[in-house]
């Protein structure tokens, strides 16, 4: 049976991207734990709004881990600790403890400016998707499916790739600031399909030079990415887009 | 006024849309770049749609209200997606596809169009699969399948428990590749508030940037929306917290006719409801029905004890298990479509064998198939769905039956559309959930990828040329148009309205009570006393909006509250019409039930006499008249109309 947890709840309220930005915080009373933080927050927001004051700003959308607009820095972790390592959305109030103070930040990153409280722009993103994350093919009908067998495991490999949402967890766990983790894994997904092949050296070179122009940092192997990404993918990734990219750079 | 011409090409139904590709007008390479295309949504059949005619040539602006068009609700789709390829040897085949759709869809949808729709499936899959989309495989390294509701082959092509997520990537990769490539613009954090009608054709949209608030014009040739359906009509539904009508409903405002509002599909496999503070429901997928199996006490006073937390479903024995599904629907056990199974669940509940404190919930068990094929293959199946489940729930499917309850979930009903995807109004195209026309009353699991795909690859690419044709002598317009300029300060005046109002109540507030009216009054059952009272009360509602709304913040910059007003207004105005549609077809089919048409056995009773037809409502110029049915009759030629029957 769910029982009620009070806490303090301190929040990030900044508007727009020049503003310094400040902490507020409320007493939330007798909160059912079997809610979700998001819906936590819901309930934030409507005894704000019935003080007449402004709602607090989150991306949030799906509410079922997969859209990847959750975007909160909770006690020092991006998403918050989760059980099987999950996204905001799938956070439940019962990982927390009567009279804990909650705090909440917006991703902080270089390359994901602040527009709103916690709601930061992440197009950066797509830009680096647009220079090369792709299998360029015409719509239209392309040979049969099964005209290219695949080994299961390597379909599995390069879903276990494609499974990330593209939150930006990874950038805001690390101390540089780095994008390596999503685009390694994008790099990857194609690298491991034989259809991806054709386009892999291209596609590598093209996706980390973009990611470097729009200023991520660089990668020093310290694995908090991997530590906080909610879809688990994995820092071999990394390595595998380094080897890709060496092998692209080589045939220059 | 508007008519109603569906543009069904002559011939078979088979030939159909090869005797349509064949003659229909096509624009030249040279002519497709000084042609605009507006396309609202980027979810699978926006994002698909702005891709595959970018690449063709035309010029187009792709507009979505998330910050990434991967983003998109496509995304959460989880089972899979059908198509007849007969990979497995199980007897598939166009016209298989074809019928299980129209028969899964109670006899009302469209029959060319949806065979149309199976006729193109194959080519998806191909088409994915050439991008890169990592579908499940067999040893032998060809694609695996796997069964879902109301079929007896295994059509299912899937990735994981998370395919929507694949295909949407997939479509966002071609999308990219386009903005890469400069023939689609991308606008992210906008949303459509208006259309911009000329000389009876659309020519435009109003939208408002969601990180400025500036209120933009954006001219273009033709406009297509692919912004979903109205499911957040009811608050708790399995969509996402952004989705919204607001773009089909101002297309309706401005003559586009909405068909079918009352087929609104209520899943059948959901976690259950479990406070007031609950923002949203989340979807067990129907694939789970493969190796899961339905059931609730078979005594009424094991139910009272499970629901007073007394015993666990474990504690029930075998013998004392009621698998109703499998007892009612031998022939399709616990595959039987949606709207049947959610029904079922329903009646059970109804009479007093709930298993869960609410008394609102059945048992999906998989210690069968955990005996059968291990903890370790179920695990491979369905492990992120069982963690889902487990983080929400706190408990184990490992080791305690799942309990789920019917929610809504998609909405079959839609803007009406002829066999061009084109709408009421010239120029303005609906493709995806948006639309109406492929699912009739019911959708089959895994037909809604099928069908977002269908119609941004390989349908509206093709149609949406035999209108553009015509205007390749048409120059750019111009947004200084009156029209445009009257259209956004309409738009201002509507928001300065809503601000104007400065009541006591949040947006959720009254949203949530135009939820429990729709569920209680407009859902799972309806009778022609609940629907009129459920009308009524809906009325309130809109003037409890008009009077005692507060948004708090101004309509610069960021302000949540006034996108979800907006929102809000439309859901009222939508609500309506899924009440009055729900009204005036007095039988049941599909997913709209009326309890005083059901047979003995507590099935729908349709009646082909008097209802075989597509009810299109046209809005009669104020949000308080009330809107005029026109009727579309259905004509079939090629299947037989029956009794549905899943029993053998």
């Amino acid at each position: 049976m769910a029982k009620n947890i009070s806490f303090t709840i301190k929040y990030w309220k900044q508007n727009g991207p020049k503003d310094k930005g400040h902490f507020e915080q409320r007493e939330m009373k007798n909160i059912p734990d079997d809610t979700s933080f998001l819906e936590m927050l819901d309930i934030l927001n409507e005894e704000l709004i019935n003080d007449g004051k402004e709602p607090f700003v989150f991306d949030h959308d799906c509410r079922e881990g997969i859209c990847g607009m959750c975007s909160l820095y909770i006690n020092g972790t991006p998403h918050g600790k989760t059980a099987t390592g999950a996204t905001t959305c799938q956070l439940y109030m019962r990982r927390f403890n009567d009279g804990d103070v909650i705090t909440v930040e917006p991703w902080r990153s270089a390359a994901f400016p602040v527009i709103k409280d916690c709601m930061v722009d992440r197009s950066a993103f797509d830009k680096i998707q647009a220079a090369g994350g792709y299998v360029t093919v015409r719509t239209g009908q392309p040979q049969d499916a099964n005209a290219i067998l695949i080994p299961k495991q390597d379909a599995d490999e390069a879903m276990d790739c494609a499974t990330c949402i593209g939150c930006g967890a990874c950038v805001a766990a690390c101390k540089n600031g780095s994008a390596m983790l999503y685009v390694s894994s994008k790099v990857s997904q194609f690298a491991l399909l034989p259809q991806g092949r054709p386009e892999a050296a291209k596609r590598a070179k093209a996706m980390v030079a973009k990611m470097d122009e729009l200023g991520f940092g660089n990668c020093t192997n310290t694995r908090a990415c991997e530590a906080v990404c909610p879809k688990n993918e994995s820092i071999a990734n990394i390595a595998r887009l380094n080897r890709e990219f060496i092998k692209a750079k080589l045939a220059d | 006024m508007a008519t109603l011409e569906s543009k069904i090409p002559a011939g078979p139904v088979a030939e159909k849309w090869s005797n349509y590709k064949a003659h229909q007008k096509l624009v030249n390479p040279k002519n497709k770049r000084k042609l605009d295309v507006i396309v609202v949504g980027t979810g699978l059949a926006g994002a698909s749609a702005a891709a595959s005619l970018g690449e063709m040539g035309f010029k187009v602006k792709n507009f979505c209200i998330q910050d990434s068009p991967r983003r998109a609700h496509s995304i959460a789709a989880q089972g899979g997606i059908n198509a007849a390829k007969n990979y497995q040897n199980d007897g598939d085949s166009v016209y298989r596809l074809f019928y299980d759709t129209v028969k899964g869809g109670d006899y009302r949808a469209r029959e060319a169009n949806v065979y149309r729709l199976a006729e193109v499936s194959a080519s998806i899959i191909d088409q994915c699969v050439a991008q890169g989309v990592p579908f499940a495989r067999e040893y032998g390294g060809m694609l695996a399948n796997r069964s879902f509701g109301g079929a007896q082959v295994s059509r299912t092509f899937y990735a994981k428990g998370q395919t929507g997520q694949q295909l949407l990537l997939g479509a966002y990769s071609a999308l990219m590749c386009q903005v890469n490539a400069g023939t689609v613009e991308l606008y992210t954090r906008y949303e459509m508030l208006d259309l911009v009608v000329i000389d009876g054709r659309a020519r435009g949209i109003i939208a408002r940037n969601l990180v400025t608030g500036n209120i933009e014009r954006f001219a273009a040739h033709a406009v297509v929306i692919g912004t979903g359906g109205y499911g957040n009509a009811y608050f708790l539904s399995t969509n996402a917290m952004g989705c919204n009508c607001s773009a089909a409903m101002a297309c309706y405002r401005k003559g586009a006719f909405f068909a079918n509002p009352s087929y609104v599909q209520i899943h059948p496999t959901c976690i259950p409801v479990h406070g007031d503070k609950q923002s949203k429901l989340t979807l067990m997928s129907e694939s789970l029905r493969n190796d899961g199996r339905i059931w609730v006490p078979k005594k009424l006073e094991d139910a009272k004890r499970l629901q007073a937390g007394e015993i666990q479903g474990k504690d029930i024995p075998e013998e004392d298990r009621d698998y109703y599904l499998e007892r009612r629907y031998p022939a399709f056990g616990n595959l039987v479509p949606r709207d049947v199974a959610s029904r079922a669940a329903k009646e059970r509940c109804d009479k007093g064998f709930g298993v869960n404190n609410t008394g609102l919930a059945v048992f999906l068990d998989f210690s069968q198939a955990i005996k059968d094929f291990g903890r370790k293959e179920i695990e491979a199946r369905y492990g992120n769905l069982f963690d889902m489940y487990e983080e929400i729930t706190d408990e184990s499917p490992y080791e305690t039956p799942m309990m789920i309850y019917p929610a809504v979930h998609y909405t079959m009903g839609g803007i009406w559309v002829d066999y061009e995807l084109q709408t009421t109004v010239k120029g303005l195209f609906a493709i995806g959930e948006c639309n109406f026309s492929d699912h009739g009353a019911n959708r089959l699991g895994a037909s809604a990828l099928m069908q977002g795909l269908a119609d941004g690859y390989f349908v509206l690419p093709y149609t949406i040329q035999n209108y553009l044709s015509d205007q390749i002598t048409v120059p750019r317009f111009s947004v200084d148009l009156p029209e445009f300029v009257e259209a956004e300060k309409a738009v201002r005046d509507r928001i300065q309205k809503l601000f104007n109002i400065k009541g006591k109540r949040s947006v959720d507030s009254i949203h949530k009570e135009l939820g429990r009216v729709m569920w209680d009054y407009v859902g799972m059952g309806r009778n022609a006393k609940g629907l009129e009272e459920g009308l009524a009360k809906l009325k309130e509602i809109r003037k409890e909006f008009y009077s005692n709304l507060f948004i708090p913040g101004a309509a610069e910059g960021v302000n949540v509250e006034l996108e979800k007003a907006v929102r809000l207004e439309d859901f009222i105005l939508m609500g309506e019409l899924v009440a009055n549609d729900a009204l005036t077809r007095n039988e049941s089919c599909g997913g709209h039930f009326r309890e005083e048409y059901q047979t003995e056995e507590g099935e729908a009773k349709r009646d082909d006499e008097n209802y075989f037809y597509v009810g299109c409502w046209e809005y009669q110029g104020s949000d308080d008249k009330a809107p005029v049915l026109h009727k579309e009759p259905l004509e079939y030629e090629a299947i037989k109309v029956q009794t549905r029957n899943y029993k053998n």
